[in-house]
Formats: structure tokens, C-alpha cells, sequence
């Protein structure tokens, strides 16, 4: 018999004497201290950015432009094809596991195109909880113990604790501004390509690249994606490209899709998200697409976790990208007209922080914005020194200016911090009148100004 | 060479993913899908979920923006005050909405998160059979080792005409315990035996669980649908085991909408953080407006709860009904069918049926699945052959017994009744040449036509 056991058994054995819900206090006292040890996969990754910041979003006082979710509405023929799709008897049961039928054809239409090759709806597409559930399927299908995953800083904040989880390394390595240069553009951030070189190993598996990127707005162009393509076939790696945001590309700038380079379309997954094509991140669906060879990993992974996703969701987005399928290339197409509604409260945003102080760093693509808060010098030593300045800065600004966002640190690892610890990260994809004045909802610059200390700010 | 197999000159895909890949349901919803088979063996409704629960998602559909973007990652607030006040007052036990309920997509996610959280390498996880299939592979991808105990149809099955008859032997069970031993899974009322466990049965197991210290999975989706009186105890609710017991529900079978793939896992908040960790690092979170509709749909059942309005009582009313037409479809032609106490699913022993399986392609087979096989082949019928559910140790014991789905509408049944009769008469027929004749092996007439599953998701 095990120690515990023994010790369990004599503790018990002490407990019959008294009443039973003595036993009771006793048993699951006890119970606590022994078998109901987590496993050892999850040590270490049960803190969260958002779990931290979240609560704030309750608060209807304050301005929330933190977290990564529309408050324009939808198209309307999304929802109305979703409302259609629940009307139908056979539509609110089990679909096929690895993607509703009508859904796998039109992500083949449309990335049949994209891609300029034939993309099989039922053997290189997995559909998934999100590009989220997207990410776990490749890690948990492909990422071993031992393995090395390179991830470029800074990083949408789960993959680092995915790679973890699948008993992998994280590898990190920092987008860093152009030297000698004050960076203005997400194009002012790149990847040096030696030091890049020199985080491939014999363990690398996979290097994960986002673009556009989130949070900085960084769209690769198509030689920064070369230089990572010839490292990934040198070292014989994969990999995977997180492009959920890859219609919101903005004037001057175009997306271009790593597994298109030579070479490339055999080692690397691509994932996509509905959630962000179609502003509707609640419904939770994404997709993966790849070869057969690495799909199929991930179909296994899939059969495995949730087996299949909600059949009316992937109808309602079948039917939305079927829709706009015809219409690529023309300007109602939402793929395009998001992108363009986008670039306006982009740059509106922007002339906002600048007004204020800050220093917007004006992205590529995506919907986020990062914001250099050096300029207003602001003190907050009085909030301790256990934590990131963005950190402290964010908490500061939503007490005091009644403005959420996101500290950059979040999405970098140890020893990034202090290159980044001066950027708040906040999102556009918000009704205009969060974000500019005379409004119903306190708009946050008059407030900004009014709650202002003038000896506290420099220009 | 083709192109891929130059890629990675080590193993592509992660270890976790070894002898997790196979899928017994992928074989025979292609078979079912190529000979055009009807299908009574699929494991969903093929009617509409109720009125008020469709009403309730076309709400949220249209519904302001906030029904269509990320919710609360562990569980839509309303969906978990909801389902924390139902069965607060089913259990016995003050459930805190949101520490103590984790809502996943389906209940398959839920059981994937407490294995993930909860078993690791080297640890043995007991599950009783006859068993949903996806537990063994999730016990396996989590490192564990699965052990099996056998339900056993008492006297040898000679008479045996119920699920009730089927047991678990306390020796046996107490025998496969060993100090590795982490958690013991079980499902009530049982897929595909249909089997309620009565209060007797799951005090033995709980006092097991107690004396050793194991956690218990307790599978719960089919808890409304019993019959003839029996009722469905939740194991969670006798004394000792709520803060051990992870019990897992599921909307799909709860409202007959398996495609809105909304779940959850209840238990003392000690063990869901863990399972909560996994969620924030797989999925993290699931649809809202689903969500959202399955609240009200709990509302609703909570203020007509044990009244004739209710759908937990309507439904299994109908079931019943269903159920025993089925059973005496089966009889009618000579099969044995075992009367489940609940669920959706009936088995029936086809060890009466004298019948030529001379397909040389299933020849190494196991006797049901030949049988299955032939009759999707020869008969154009389909169902699940019934050693799928049991381990590979036992599974010889029990290859005589095939699966039917009985939630279906009344024309398919009457299909089905009807292509019976047919049977019945070519049965006489047959009988009558062969008195005239010398032999005919077959005796196909005795077949039941069963139905073949779809390419959808069987439970």
C-alpha cells in the first residue's frame, strides 16, 4: 500500500469516531491532498491576459477598446442565413466530423482561387472551434515533447502555452523597428533574418508567423515571407500561418499567403477564421488547410476532442462565403469593404491618440492598433514595480481616463518586455462613437482632456 | 518520390496521435453512404428540437451584436446561472455558476477537458463497458492506460430481456483497481446498452471510489430519457462524491439538437479550474447564440419541472412510445431485443439468426461486424455492431448483438416495420422451398433490416 494511503486510511480510521459530517470534512479534506493533482500538462498555464482584463468589459462607464471583437453589427445575410439554417429540421443535428459538407465546398471555392490550385473540400480542410481550435489541432497534432516551435514576438498570446502544453519549447524571437528610425508603421518592424537563422535548430518542428499580425498590424511582405520560407525547407521544418485577419489589408499593402511560395504548400498550414471574415467572432469557427498528410493529423486530433462543430454556424458561413465568392474582386465584396470601412476608423483613431499625446503606431492590417505611450511621460511608480509599465499604464488609464486596452507585454515573452513595455495595444473595429466625440457614449478623448493634469503631460 | 515524404526526414506527426486514429464510425457511414442504406443506427433525432428552444435561438440570432461576438470563455453567464439553479435543486447541492459549471461544445469536449486535466501518464482510468467509444482514445491520448470491467447480462443471457438484467460485478470491479488507479468513467443511462444505473449500483461504486480515492467521470447526456419507471440518479449527489464526480451534460441530447454542440461539465470548482485551464488552451470559447437559446430552453424546464408541459417528460413519453414498437418489430421476426431503461439506443442478439456470411472481405472480422457488414451489403439496412462499444479483451464475448437508434419519426418505423413484414414473408416463403428442397444455408428471411449510421456522429 502507498504511503499516502496508509496516511489516508489512519486519518479515516481516526474520523469513524466522530459524526458524519465530520467524515465528511474529513474524506474530502483528505481527498484534496492526494488524488486530485491535476496532470502535469496544464502546470503553468492557467494565467491569462484576458481573464485579468475582461471583468473590465462589464463596466458600461468605461470605453473598451481592448478587446479584439466587433461592436458593428454583422452583415445582415450572415444572420439571416443562420436564422434559416436552425428553420431546417436536419440542420440542429451532427454534421461530418471534419466539416459541414456545404462548408468544406465553399472554403474550397473560395481558397481554390485564392490559392490558384485545387483545394479537396474533404481531405486538406478541417473545420474547427475557431482559428483558436484551429491552433490546438496542429499542436496537438504535430507538435511533440522535445520539439522546438519558433514564434515570432509579439505573438497572439496563445502560442505559447499551446506549445507548452503539447510538451514543446517556445523558441521567441522579436519583430524589432527598423534602427535609427521612429516607428511609425508596422512596416518599420521586422524579422532580422541572421538572428532568425540562428533560432533554427535540429529540434525545430515549426516556426508559427500571424499576418497580418496581431497585435502590431504587420503584413510580411512577400520577400520578409521568402527569407522564412527558405529557412523552413533548409532546416526541412513546417509551418503554420495564423492569417484569421488576412482580408484586412489596407491601401498600399497585400496579403500574401506563405504556403503559396515554392516548396511551401507541402509544409505549412494555413488558418483561417469566420469570425473575423465575417465579424462574427461568437460563432467560433475556423479552418485549417494544408496537405492531406498534415490535415489528416489534425482530423485525427479533431475526432478525438469535439469530434464535430455546430452544423447551422457552418451552414449560415457556407452560405456567406459562396455569397461573396462571386463577388471577389468587386468592391461590395465584404472581404474588400470591411477592409475599406476599417481604414477609415484606422486613421481616425490615430489622429485621435496623436491629439492626446500618443503615438500610434499605424498598422498594415488587422484591427488593432499599438500605441507608444511614451510621449506623456506619465509616473506610475506609485503602482508598485512587480509588474510591466503597460501593465500599470493600462490599469492606470482605466481608472483614470475610463479607457480599456491591452498591455503589449502580454503577447511577448521575459525577455522582450522592456522593448516593448511602452505599447498598449487597442482595437478599431468599434462603432465610431467610442471613439470620437460628441456621442452618446462618453467619448474618451473630451475626457482624456478634461480628466488631464497638464504638468503631467510633454509634447 | 512524391513531394512529401521529403518533408521531415524525422516523424511528422506527434506520438499522441498514435492508435487514436482509427474510427470505427468513419468505415460504416461510408458502407452506409455507397449501398444507400436506411439508416436506424445513426445516433440522432431526425425531428426537430422542440418549439420554444428554436424560438429561443432565432431570439439570440437576431438578437443585438453582442449575441454574435465572444462571450465568457467558460460558459455564457446566462447559460451558466441557468443550468447552476437547475440542478442545484436536481443534485442537492449549491452549484456556483461559475466556478463550479464549465460550458464546452458537446459534452465530448467536456469528457476531453477532464482527461486532459486530470489523467496523465502512467495513470489507469477504469471504464465500464459496454462503452462510448471516444472514451478509450481520450484516456489513451492523455497518457493513461485504460482498464475494463464488463457489464454482464446475468444468468448467461438466457433470459435475459432487459438492460436492467445487465450488472456490474463488485469483485470484478474491486479486482481492477490497482494504486495506479485514477478515475473510474461511467455513463447512465448507458450507449448503447441503455442500462440506468439504480442507486444500489452507483453506492458500490461510489464507496469504492471513496475507500480508494478515485475521481469518477460520470457521462449523464441521455439523464431524461428513462423508462418504465426508472429514475436516473446522478452518482454526484450521494454522499462524498460531489467533490470527486465530474458529471457531464450535453443540449444535443437534452433538447434533440446534437448540432448546436453545447455541453458542460459540473463538479466541485477544485476540479474544474483544472478543466478549465484546458478549455482557455483548446477552444476557449464556445458559441454564444446557442448558449444563449439552450438558458432559456432551461428556464423554461425549471418552472415546469415534473409537470405534463415539460419536454423532460414529453420527451421520454415519446420515446417510449418508439421503443416499444421497435422491440416489437425485432420480436416479431425472432431477434432478442434487450429493452433498455434509457437512452436512445437498443441492442439485439442476433445469435438466433443462422445466416451465410461468406463476404471474404470481412473474414477476419468479428462476428457482428461481418453481420452488420452483410446486411448493409445484402439487406440495404444498417446498424452498429455492439463489440465497437467493448474492449478488445472482451469484445469476442459480446459479438452477437447489434445497435439500433430508435429516436426516429413515425414513417421511418413504419418503413422499417414494413420492410419487416416483407422479411417475415420471405421467411415463409423460404421456409417452404427449403421443405421442399435439400439445404439452403441461408436463412435470411430471419434478418431484420437495420440501418445503416450515416457518415454523422453515432452516440
Amino acid at each position: 500500500m502507498s504511503f499516502t494511503r496508509r496516511i489516508l486510511n489512519a486519518f479515516r480510521f481516526t474520523c469513524r469516531s466522530f459524526p458524519t459530517n465530520c467524515r465528511r470534512f474529513c474524506t474530502s479534506q483528505s481527498v484534496m491532498a492526494s488524488r486530485h493533482t491535476h496532470a502535469k500538462r496544464i502546470e503553468g498555464l492557467d494565467k491569462n491576459v484576458w481573464v485579468a482584463f475582461t471583468s473590465v468589459a462589464a463596466d458600461p462607464s468605461i470605453v473598451n477598446l481592448g478587446q479584439g471583437f466587433p461592436d458593428i453589427p454583422p452583415p445582415s445575410y450572415v444572420k439571416d442565413a443562420l436564422a434559416k439554417a436552425a428553420s431546417v429540421d436536419r440542420m440542429n443535428q451532427y454534421t461530418r466530423g471534419f466539416g459541414h459538407p456545404s462548408l468544406v465546398k465553399a472554403l474550397s471555392q473560395v481558397y481554390g482561387k485564392v490559392y490558384s490550385r485545387q483545394v479537396d473540400p474533404l481531405k486538406e480542410i478541417l473545420v474547427t472551434v475557431g482559428g483558436y481550435g484551429s491552433l490546438f489541432s496542429i499542436m496537438q497534432g504535430l507538435v511533440d515533447e522535445g520539439d522546438e516551435v519558433i514564434i515570432v514576438e509579439p505573438f497572439f498570446d496563445c502560442y505559447v502555452p499551446m506549445v507548452r502544453m503539447a510538451g514543446a519549447k517556445p523558441v521567441l524571437i522579436p519583430l524589432r523597428p527598423k534602427s535609427g528610425k521612429k516607428a511609425v508603421s508596422s512596416a518599420d518592424w521586422y524579422l532580422d533574418p541572421d538572428e532568425l537563422s540562428a533560432k533554427f535548430s535540429s529540434k525545430t518542428k515549426a516556426i508559427i508567423i500571424n499576418t497580418p499580425n496581431n497585435p502590431i498590424g504587420k503584413v510580411f511582405t512577400r520577400g520578409e515571407l521568402q527569407v522564412i520560407a527558405d529557412l523552413c525547407i533548409k532546416h526541412d521544418t513546417l509551418c503554420f500561418s495564423d492569417e484569421v485577419y488576412e482580408w484586412l489589408v489596407y491601401k498600399g499593402h497585400q496579403h500574401v499567403k506563405i504556403a503559396t511560395l515554392p516548396g511551401m504548400w507541402d509544409r505549412t498550414i494555413t488558418i483561417g477564421s469566420a469570425g473575423k471574415t465575417f465579424s462574427v467572432t461568437g460563432w467560433k469557427l475556423g479552418w485549417s488547410i494544408g496537405p492531406e498528410h498534415l490535415i489528416k493529423h489534425l482530423q485525427t486530433v479533431m475526432q478525438n476532442t469535439l469530434y464535430t462543430c455546430p452544423t447551422p454556424l457552418q451552414e449560415a458561413v457556407a452560405q456567406g462565403l459562396l455569397l461573396n465568392y462571386k463577388l471577389m474582386g468587386q468592391p461590395d465584396c465584404y472581404f474588400s469593404s470591411l477592409a475599406e470601412e476599417l481604414e477609415g476608423k484606422r486613421d481616425r483613431l490615430a489622429a485621435i491618440l496623436q491629439e492626446a499625446g500618443m503615438s500610434p503606431v499605424i498598422p498594415e492590417g488587422g484591427y488593432f492598433m499599438l500605441v507608444d505611450v511614451t510621449p506623456l511621460n506619465q509616473d506610475l511608480s506609485h503602482m508598485g514595480d512587480d509588474e510591466a509599465y503597460d501593465y500599470k499604464f493600462v490599469k492606470w488609464m482605466i481608472k483614470e481616463k475610463k479607457l480599456a486596452a491591452i498591455p503589449v507585454t502580454a503577447f511577448v515573452g521575459e525577455e522582450s518586455k522592456e522593448q516593448f513595455e511602452k505599447y498598449i495595444r487597442l482595437c478599431f473595429i468599434k462603432v465610431d462613437c467610442k471613439m470620437s466625440m460628441g456621442q452618446n457614449v462618453p467619448p474618451f478623448i473630451s475626457f482624456w482632456f478634461a480628466t488631464m493634469e497638464t504638468s503631467l503631460i510633454t509634447f | 518520390m512524391p513531394l512529401f515524404q521529403l518533408i521531415m526526414a524525422r516523424r511528422l506527426y506527434a506520438n499522441r496521435t498514435i492508435g487514436v486514429d482509427k474510427n470505427v464510425w468513419v468505415e460504416f457511414t461510408q458502407l452506409a453512404a455507397d449501398y444507400k442504406a436506411v439508416n436506424l443506427g445513426q445516433g440522432f433525432p431526425d425531428f426537430s428540437p422542440p418549439q420554444f428552444v428554436q424560438d429561443a435561438f432565432c431570439k439570440a440570432v437576431s438578437g443585438g451584436p453582442q449575441m454574435h461576438q465572444y462571450t465568457r470563455a467558460f460558459g455564457h453567464p446566462r447559460l451558466v446561472k441557468s443550468l447552476a439553479k437547475f440542478f442545484s435543486r436536481v443534485v442537492g447541492h449549491e452549484i456556483d455558476p461559475f466556478e463550479d459549471v464549465l460550458v464546452t461544445v458537446g459534452a465530448y469536449q467536456a469528457l476531453f477537458c477532464a482527461f486532459q486535466a486530470l489523467i496523465d501518464d502512467g495513470d489507469e482510468v477504469i471504464i465500464v463497458e459496454p462503452f462510448f467509444d471516444c472514451y478509450q482514445p481520450m484516456v489513451l491520448m492523455a497518457g493513461g492506460t485504460a482498464v475494463y470491467v464488463p457489464l454482464r447480462p446475468v444468468n448467461g443471457g438466457s433470459t435475459v430481456l432487459s438492460s436492467g438484467d445487465w450488472v456490474l460485478s463488485a469483485e470484478e470491479l474491486a479486482s481492477k483497481i490497482t494504486p495506479r488507479t485514477k478515475a473510474i468513467v461511467i455513463n447512465t443511462p448507458n450507449n448503447p446498452l441503455g442500462k440506468v444505473y439504480k442507486v444500489e449500483e452507483l453506492q458500490m461504486i461510489a464507496d469504492l471510489c471513496i475507500k480508494h480515492d478515485l475521481l469518477c467521470f460520470s457521462d449523464e447526456v441521455y439523464e431524461w430519457l428513462t423508462y418504465d419507471g426508472a429514475k436516473h440518479v446522478k452518482i454526484a449527489s450521494l454522499p462524498g462524491m460531489w467533490e470527486r464526480t465530474i458529471t457531464v451534460g450535453s443540449a444535443g441530447k437534452t433538447f434533440s439538437a446534437t448540432g448546436w454542440k453545447v455541453g458542460w461539465a459540473i463538479s466541485s470548482g477544485k476540479l474544474i479550474k483544472h478543466m478549465k485551464i484546458i478549455h482557455q488552451n483548446s477552444v476557449y470559447h464556445c458559441a454564444t447564440a446557442a448558449q444563449e437559446a439552450v438558458s432559456h430552453g432551461f428556464d423554461r424546464e425549471y418552472e415546469l419541472f415534473g409537470t405534463p408541459e415539460s419536454y423532460f417528460q414529453q420527451l421520454p413519453a415519446t420515446l417510449h412510445r418508439k421503443r416499444q414498437k421497435l422491440a416489437s418489430c425485432l420480436r416479431s421476426v425472432g431477434l432478442q431485443p434487450v429493452m433498455p431503461e434509457g437512452g436512445y439506443f437498443m441492442i439485439t442478439d442476433i445469435s438466433s439468426v443462422n445466416v451465410d456470411l461468406n463476404d471474404e472481405s470481412t473474414k477476419n472480422e468479428s462476428y457482428d461486424f461481418r453481420f452488420v457488414k452483410w446486411l448493409i451489403k445484402e439487406k440495404g439496412l444498417a446498424t452498429i455492431p455492439v463489440s465497437a462499444f467493448f474492449s478488445p479483451e472482451h469484445s469476442k464475448e459480446f459479438d452477437k448483438y447489434i445497435r439500433f437508434c430508435f429516436v426516429k419519426e413515425k414513417q421511418k418505423q413504419w418503413k422499417k416495420a414494413k420492410v419487416i413484414k416483407q422479411l417475415e414473408k420471405q421467411k415463409r416463403q423460404e421456409a417452404a422451398e427449403r421443405a421442399e428442397q435439400e439445404e439452403s444455408q441461408s436463412n435470411k428471411g430471419n434478418s431484420c433490416h437495420l440501418l445503416i449510421v450515416s457518415y454523422y456522429r453515432p452516440r
